[in-house]
């Protein structure tokens, strides 16, 4: 499979103490560990087993996540801003690899 | 104790279910019982009450591989009082766990929406966990058309 694409949905601008909606989207099969392949051999686990939002290095949101979660894991929360700042998004893999992507946001 | 027709009715019906869901357990890797244990476990052995979480999931899903669900926690998510995490739970997959959100006072609200895999018909679960240690439960059952587990 390609290297997983992350994507995400913030807005450009806000008011101070505005809370605000954030989309993301990782393209990921999240191989659950929990099926077989033609021969009936355990296919082994991989997914995404972490998701982290930061905003200016302060945690917003992050998630631990298990093989229950559907592929391309999808999350939307939320998020206070008072200040113009860089939101950091972080997936990291079974297999130790982070996928990451950032967002500026304008707050007036 | 009079055995009145109303009381063998309920006794009768009573039996029922239960044999029913019996049935139902054997075949599954979770069961109800797996997944109460990893409720205790998420809040440190506190008994979770009512109120203020919501679990919103659809009443029918036709494909278990993807099932929609928010949760929504009433919090003023202020330094002194927020929701610091909510974990979802699945009572009829090979395994209870689905995620375990956690929120931040910079989160504003706790409300979160995410996708999930449900194996068969069964009880989701969302547990809420405030900072003051409360911790709250809410409970859907989702009936689930093409399994989302196998393969």
């Amino acid at each position: 499979m390609a290297t997983p694409k992350p994507r995400v949905k913030v807005p450009k601008k806000a008011s101070a103490g505005d809370i605000i909606e954030i989309k993301t989207l990782i393209s990921h099969e999240m191989e659950s560990g929990q099926r077989k392949d033609k021969e009936g051999k355990a296919i082994p686990r991989k997914i995404i087993n972490k998701f982290t939002c930061t905003f200016n290095g302060a945690e917003v949101f992050s998630c631990d996540i298990e093989p229950a979660i559907a592929a391309n894991p999808y999350f939307e929360f939320n998020a206070k801003v008072t200040e113009n700042g860089t939101f950091r998004f972080e997936w990291i893999d079974d297999d130790g690899s982070v996928y990451d992507t950032e967002e500026t946001i304008t707050v007036s | 104790m009079q055995v009145s027709r109303r009381n063998l009715l309920s006794l009768s019906a009573g039996a029922a279910v239960l044999s029913l869901v019996g049935g139902r357990l054997a075949p599954a890797g979770a069961t109800p019982a797996a997944a109460g244990e990893a409720v205790m476990a998420f809040t440190g052995g506190t008994e979770p009450q009512t109120g203020r979480i919501t679990l919103t999931a659809p009443e029918i899903a036709e494909n278990g591989n993807t099932v929609p669900i928010s949760v929504n926690v009433d919090s003023p998510m202020t330094d002194a009082d927020y929701v610091q995490s909510v974990t979802i739970l699945a009572e009829g997959n090979p395994n209870p766990e689905v995620a375990t959100l956690h929120f931040t006072p910079m989160s504003g609200v706790a409300v979160a929406t995410t996708r999930i895999r449900l194996a068969e018909t069964q009880n989701v679960i969302a547990v809420a966990r405030m900072s003051d240690g409360s911790v709250y439960m809410d409970k859907k059952e989702v009936k689930v058309t093409i399994g989302g587990c196998g393969g």
